[in-house]
This record gives structure tokens, C-alpha cells and sequence, in this order.
């Protein structure tokens, strides 16, 4: 029989250091729901989400039973809505942001993603008309997340749309003033943005994936922490091998519940995202882990020399517990969702340039960053391209999720609730970026891109 | 079905007959036992196979669910598969 203290160990791990699988995502291809009549293409939309995620909630939660896991969410992700909506005639595009509002209540999961365009190298007409759409769509909707790929290292970046975002993303922090801008915790704008992602807000079913997938995401902050709490003053060498180990463990977990999930609900197993996820919660932080390393407050110097062995040691740990490692993979960085994070930014320590340095190294980018209410939309868009800049030439997936607090500034706290957390806000450069992103254009791709 | 579950209680006269009582109540076959003192609490872990009972896996971990509030006792059932892909290659 297996060991008494390893099994103790597990329970330890999940009583105690908040391990969890934090989310199964169905994708689901829309590629079919294609109509002439946005009307008829809502209507297909909002049958095929349903018709192929009807079991996907209860069938979680009875894996969390039998294996007594937490599954602590559900998820969808689709085709990118400007792909399925290009073909309809007039009408407005929010309409499908409701359609898949109401599609993703109805199976009961906790997100949807895939309000989304991909736009790296330039825009098609529908592409266009939903991102304008945006502001409205998440403002008028409660569970869809939407996102906007604006750079590949292929194809390099897009400084209209990078131009454009800066802009969607001032009108949703005002259409969504009364949270706090909320929206914006649900539009996260991307430089090489992956396919099979499970996390949210930037999940999108991308155009080479099959019908319908499963993906899952792992976490596991919590037990990184405690683990390294373990090997106290030794060595970096003793602390990549403690968290490999770790990392392991909790991915042969997440290994398990993807292929027990995909085949009960007979969909294919598409990847495991190697991420340590935070949450606000206690204990459950991935700044902690860089301040476990020996580092008095998370942002001071070290801590990306920190990350970067972080989130390389995560992955080497986690690809051999699984068959297929894909979506971000690495550690997250959310300010707002991380409680050492929040402290760290709190305490005036951890700024924005030294987050700009860190996702030089990690899995994602600027995540749920807090900026004072009336920074421009230039600044905003100077912002993102930094982080494409970062992400196409490093070969990497960055991203930008970043909320101009409405009415709020340097100091003042918001609050999303949930997983969301809270979010200190932080300053940004007062000096004008405008004539840099008045120039439109497109970025060429850099060196790295011609590989052929 | 092979199951992992786990008893955590103070220590008193005669839990692993109340716990076994039960389990031989639904048909529910134990494969192993291990009890040991850990930290000075009771801990109790059984390897049990659920496919001789006739009561699904639902029901038998409310059944236990309802034990362990009754008796003071925190059980749990989980799927072994889980602590064997943590700790086995």
C-alpha cells in the first residue's frame, strides 16, 4: 500500500497549502456557426456551447468528489468571435458577446473566453468592428473575456492596433466606472498569444485546434512555498531540484483529472498548463515563493534572477508528469490576485518597470495592474507595445492587463472580489508617449522570426 | 474502484471497529489498513475496493460523511489513482 506520510502529505497539500486544479477548459470550435444573419450565427452559437459543455460542470465536480481535488473552476473558450461573426451582415457584434453571456450561464461555468480578434499583422473589417465592440460587450456581460493578439514574433507588431487598444481599453475602465473598471479584468491584450490556454481572461480557442478540446490548468503557489521552506539557506541548486520535484507532483495530478475529464466527457485531451497560479488567499502567492529565495519584499532587487529560476524549474518539473505541456505554462505574476504581490506593491516596492523586467522571464505579462484613472490611452498603448516588444523579440507570450481605475489615483485601492482581488494603484510616467504611438504602422518582425 | 481513505480523530477505544463496521455493512472490501499515533492524533488510512458493494462511490462517501460527523471522526475517500500519480513514477 502507499505510504502513510505520503498520503498524509497530499491531504496536507490540499487542506493546508491550497493545492487545486484551478481550472478545466472545454474549447470549443465555432468555426461552424458562421451566418449571414447575426441573429442565426448568435443563435448557433449559443446551441453549440451548450449542445458540447452540457455535462462539463457536473462531470468536474464529480471528478473533485472521487478524487477529493478541488476543481475550483469550469471554463469555456471558443473561436475567436471575429472569425465566426465576419460573414454577418450588419448587426451588432455585442449580440454575440450576449449569446455567449447567456450560453456559458446556462452550463454553469465561471468564465468564457474567446470575445477575441487576432490582429498581429493587420485588420480584417470584422476584426475591426469587434474590437470597437469591446467596451460595450464587456460591459454589458458578465462571464466573457475578451482578448486581442496584437504582435507574433513572425509577424511583428501592430502599432494601429496596439494605436486602437489603448483606446478600447479607456472606454471599458468607463463603461464599467461603478466596479472599479472591471472590464478591463476581462480584456487582456497579447503579443504571441497561445492557441490552448485554459487560463482566463485570455482563453481562446485558436484556429488549429480540433472540434473541442480539454485543457487543463494546474496550480499549486501554496506548495512550492512550503516546500521550499523545507531546504531554508541551501543552495540554488537544492532550490531548482525542490521545486522540479514539486512541480512534478502537482502536474501528474493535473496529468490525471485532464484525461479523466476528457474521457468522461469523450473529448479529446488537448495540454496541461504548467502555471503556479496565485489567489489572493493567504498562502497561496507566487511572490512569496521569490521572498522564500531569501528576498526581503517581493520587487527588490533579485527577484527576477529569482523568477527566471522559478519559472524554469516549474516547467522542467512538469513536462515529464505530463504527456502534453502547452497554454502559458510558467508562473503568473497578477498583481491584484496575488496577496504577496499586492503587499509588495503596496509597500511602493515592487513598480511597474521592475513587472516590466520580471515578464521578461515568466509565463505572461503586465497582469491586473491598477494605474491611475486618468492615465491617457497613449501611455496605455506605449505600455503595450513595451510588453510586445519584450514578447516578439524573446520568442515569448506577453501580455497586458492593466485597469485605469476610474476616478482613482497613486494610493487608492481597487477592489474586483473573487479571484480577481485587489489592486493597489500604481504610477505610471507623467511624460507623453503620444507622438511614438501617433505613428501607426507596423513594427517589423525582428531577426528571431526568420528561422526558415 | 480502489479507494484511499483516510480517519484523522483524538484517539479513543474503538474507532477501527466502527469504521470497519461499516464498510462490511456496504459490501466495501479493505484491501490494507494502516494505523499509526501521528502528531498524537489518530491517523488511519485503508485501501479499500468499492466495486464489491452494490452502493455506489457517491454514497459510500456520504455514508462516511455522515459517520464522521456523527462520531467526531474526519474521514475521507478519495480515488487512489491520485496519490499514486503523485508519488509513483
Amino acid at each position: 500500500m502507499l505510504n502513510i506520510s505520503d498520503i498524509m502529505k497530499t491531504l496536507d497539500m490540499i487542506d493546508h497549502q491550497h493545492l487545486d486544479i484551478r481550472t478545466i477548459t472545454m474549447g470549443i470550435s465555432l468555426r461552424d456557426c458562421a451566418h449571414p444573419d447575426m441573429s442565426v450565427c448568435a443563435r448557433k452559437i449559443y446551441d453549440k456551447i451548450c449542445h458540447c459543455a452540457e455535462h462539463l460542470v457536473e462531470t468536474g465536480c464529480t471528478i473533485e468528489n472521487e478524487y477529493g481535488i478541488p476543481i475550483v473552476n469550469k471554463r469555456i473558450s471558443v473561436t475567436p468571435a471575429a472569425l465566426v461573426a465576419e460573414s454577418c451582415e450588419g448587426g451588432d457584434y455585442v449580440l454575440i458577446a450576449r449569446s455567449m453571456d447567456n450560453a456559458a450561464r446556462q452550463c454553469g461555468v465561471n468564465f468564457i473566453g474567446g470575445y477575441s480578434a487576432l490582429v498581429h499583422k493587420g485588420f480584417t473589417n470584422g476584426d475591426r468592428r469587434l474590437i470597437e465592440s469591446i467596451p460595450e460587450a464587456l460591459a454589458e456581460t458578465e462571464l466573457v473575456c475578451s482578448s486581442v493578439n496584437i504582435a507574433t514574433t513572425k509577424a511583428g507588431i501592430n502599432m494601429d492596433a496596439v494605436a486602437l487598444m489603448g483606446k478600447i481599453i479607456k472606454q471599458t475602465a468607463e463603461l464599467t466606472a461603478d466596479s472599479g473598471g472591471l472590464g478591463c479584468a476581462k480584456l487582456v491584450v497579447f503579443a504571441n498569444a497561445v492557441e490552448d490556454n485554459p487560463f482566463m481572461a485570455g482563453a481562446f480557442h485558436g484556429i488549429g485546434e480540433p472540434e473541442c478540446v480539454i485543457n487543463v490548468g494546474v496550480s499549486g503557489p501554496g506548495v512550492v512555498h512550503s516546500a521550499l521552506k523545507s531546504v531554508k539557506g541551501q543552495s540554488f541548486d537544492v532550490v531548482a531540484e525542490t521545486v522540479k520535484r514539486t512541480a512534478f507532483r502537482i502536474t501528474r495530478m493535473g496529468q490525471l483529472v485532464a484525461q479523466e475529464a476528457s474521457q468522461r466527457l469523450g473529448v479529446p485531451f488537448g495540454v496541461v498548463d504548467l502555471s503556479l497560479a496565485p489567489t489572493p488567499a493567504v498562502g497561496d502567492s507566487v511572490a512569496r515563493i521569490l521572498e522564500e529565495m531569501g528576498l526581503e519584499v517581493c520587487g527588490t532587487h533579485g527577484t527576477t534572477a529569482a523568477l527566471a529560476l522559478l519559472n524554469d524549474a516549474v516547467k522542467k518539473g512538469g513536462i515529464m508528469a505530463s504527456s502534453h505541456v502547452g497554454g502559458l505554462s510558467g508562473a503568473f505574476i497578477p498583481v491584484s490576485e496575488d496577496e504577496g504581490m499586492i503587499a509588495a506593491a503596496r509597500r511602493g516596492t515592487l513598480t511597474l518597470e521592475k513587472l516590466e523586467a520580471m515578464t521578461c522571464v515568466c509565463s505572461v505579462g503586465l497582469d491586473m495592474i491598477a494605474v491611475p484613472g486618468d492615465t491617457s490611452a497613449d501611455t496605455i498603448s506605449a505600455i503595450i507595445a513595451d510588453e510586445a516588444a519584450i514578447g516578439v523579440v524573446n520568442s515569448k507570450t506577453t501580455a497586458v492587463r492593466i485597469i485605469p481605475a476610474p476616478g482613482k489615483t497613486v494610493g487608492d485601492n481597487v477592489e474586483f472580489g473573487g479571484l480577481l482581488g485587489n489592486a493597489p494603484v500604481m504610477p505610471v510616467h507623467p511624460e507623453s508617449s503620444a507622438g511614438f504611438i501617433a505613428r501607426g504602422g507596423r513594427i517589423p518582425a525582428p531577426m528571431q522570426s526568420l528561422k526558415n | 474502484m480502489k479507494a484511499i481513505m483516510t480517519v484523522i480523530s483524538t484517539d479513543r477505544v474503538g474507532i477501527i471497529a466502527e469504521i470497519t463496521t461499516l464498510l462490511a455493512s456496504m459490501s466495501v472490501n479493505i484491501l490494507d489498513l494502516n494505523q499509526t499515533i501521528m502528531g498524537g492524533m489518530f491517523t488511519m488510512t485503508i485501501l479499500v475496493d468499492t466495486s464489491t458493494s452494490d452502493y455506489g462511490f457517491e454514497d459510500i462517501r456520504a455514508a462516511l460523511t455522515e459517520k464522521g460527523e456523527s462520531a467526531s471522526l474526519t474521514i475521507r475517500i478519495q480515488r487512489a489513482d491520485i496519490f499514486n500519480a503523485m508519488h509513483r513514477i
